[in-house]
Parts: C-alpha cells; structure tokens; sequence
C-alpha cells in the first residue's frame, strides 16, 4: 500500500540503477583516485574555448580530457541501455522548451557557483561524508520541491 | 589513449547505462519526485552514494595507491554563501526543468534531444558564472 503509493513504479529500477551508477563512481576511483562528477564538465570545456584566467586554471586544464571522456561514455552508456532493455525505446520529453532553456541556465549557473551538483555533492559528496555537500544536497531537494510544487499549482504540466 | 581514459570510460558506460535505467533521463520521473509523487530518485541517489561511500572509505586502507598510479584524490568543499546560493539556485532550475548535469548528458543516449536547449543553457550558466562571478 505505502510502497504503491510512495513508489508507483517500485523500487527496483531505482536501487539497480543507483547501485550501477555506484559501481561506474568506484571504477574509476579504484582505477584513478579520481572522482568521477559531473558539472565541473561545463567549466573544463569552455576552458577549450575560453581565454579567461578562471576557466584555464590548472585543475581545469588537467581534468579536461578525462571529463569529456566520461560525458562521452555518460552518453553511450545511456545509448546501450536504450536499445537493449529499454521496452519502450527512444524517449522524447514534453517539457517544454522555455523551461529547459531558462532550468538549464539556472543549473549551469547554480552547479558552478556551488562547485557541485546531484553527482558532485549528492554521490560523490555525501559518499566522502562531507557536511558541506550534505548541507548543499538538502538545499537543493528541499528549493527542487517547492519550485516544481510552485510550477505545478501554476498549472505548467508535467 | 591512456588507459585512464580507457577506465574512465567504462565507469560512464555504467554511469550513464544505471541513469538511465532509473529513469533518470526521462525529465517527467525527475519531476514526479520533485512533484513528491514518486520518491523513487531517492533511494537511485541513495543507493549510488552508498556504493561509493563504501568503496571510497575502504579502498584507500586496503591499496596504496589507485591501480594504475597516482593517488586517491580527497573531495575537499568548504561551506560558505556560494556553496548555499548555489544550491537553491540549482534547485529552482532543477525545480523547474527536471534537468541536472548528468541526467542531460544521459538524455541524451536515450534519444532526448529537446534535452540539448537545457545542455545550452548549462553552458551558458556556467560562462556567466566564470565570467562575472569570480
């Protein structure tokens, strides 16, 4: 009863895929010692077009070639799922696009100023039993709900 | 191509193939969770944090060093007024749009174009910040 309730698509698909993206994090670090996160990707990408002093310091410039590699394997990775077990196949959302316009910015802008994301403080950070990334983490959840709560009761579906 | 690149990339493979498997590339399930009707993406961020709380606590008494060299990187963050402002302005996005940094990059390997407007908008985020904010 909770369980259909709080979960109307039940656990599984969530705790497989939770433990798979773990697996992929600890890979790598056992690999690397590297910390495999996702939005400082943004800043060490730009560093390739940039000339600005911030976005050519030295951890950008040293990180840059492994994070486009993991974006890329992200990517794929997505990719293999969709056409080996995804019964439904390719997905297309029906968000529309002025609100992934102006989300987008606001994540890139707010992920950069934070110096993490859901990847960076939510995996990484929480894993690392950091009080500033469980700080930043129910900060976001907690504005996350009341925005979509807000958008919804504006009528804006889905 | 150095075999870290080669170990990079299969930890996305599963990254990105465990992403989408929690639905995570669909933006309609991320907001089902904001939504509060299906709290699902916690036990997914849940679960990952736990993998890896596991392995980065334990792995560095057992090994000295990382199997291909170097050294296992401490993930430092200081808490001050950038790491608060930063968060909830990513929560009104994330609130907004159902987007987060991996998630986009996933949407895309299902097929999630429209997904490549919120890619945009990250990027240009990000500018904005490194540009002015720094």
């Amino acid at each position: 009863m909770i369980s259909s309730f709080m979960f109307p698509l039940g656990f599984l698909p969530y705790i497989i895929g939770g433990t798979l993206i773990g697996i992929g994090v600890s890979l790598i670090y056992i690999a690397t010692g590297l910390h495999a996160t996702q939005s400082s990707f943004f800043d060490t990408t730009i560093s390739f077009f940039s000339k600005r002093p911030y976005f050519l310091q030295k951890q950008y410039l040293d990180s840059r070639g492994w994070r486009l590699t993991f974006a890329l394997g992200v990517i794929l990775g997505a990719l293999i799922y969709t056409i080996t077990l995804a019964a439904e196949g390719f997905f297309t959302t029906s968000v529309e696009w002025w609100r992934l316009a102006i989300g987008g910015f606001l994540v890139g802008f707010g992920t950069r100023l934070s110096k993490g994301c859901t990847s960076g403080h939510g995996i990484s950070g929480l894993a690392s039993l950091s009080s500033t990334s469980a700080v930043a983490v129910l900060t976001f959840i907690v504005v996350g709900i009341l925005t979509a709560l807000a958008i919804q009761s504006l009528g804006v579906l889905p | 191509m150095k075999l870290k690149h080669v170990f990079v990339f299969i930890g996305g493979l599963f990254f990105g193939f465990g992403l989408a498997f929690g639905g995570m590339s669909k933006q309609e399930i991320v907001l089902s969770f904001l939504q509060l009707k299906d709290l699902g993406l916690l036990l997914l961020l849940g679960g990952s944090a736990l993998v890896t709380a596991i392995t980065i606590n334990l792995i560095p008494k057992l090994l000295n060093n990382p199997i291909l060299g170097g050294e296992f990187k401490k993930r430092k963050r200081t808490l001050n007024k950038r790491t608060v402002i930063g968060a909830i302005i990513f929560g009104v996005g994330w609130g907004m749009s159902g987007l987060c940094p991996g998630s986009a990059m996933a949407s895309l390997g299902v097929g999630n174009l429209p997904v490549l407007i919120g890619i945009a908008g990250m990027f240009l985020g990000a500018y904005i910040m490194g540009r002015y904010f720094t």
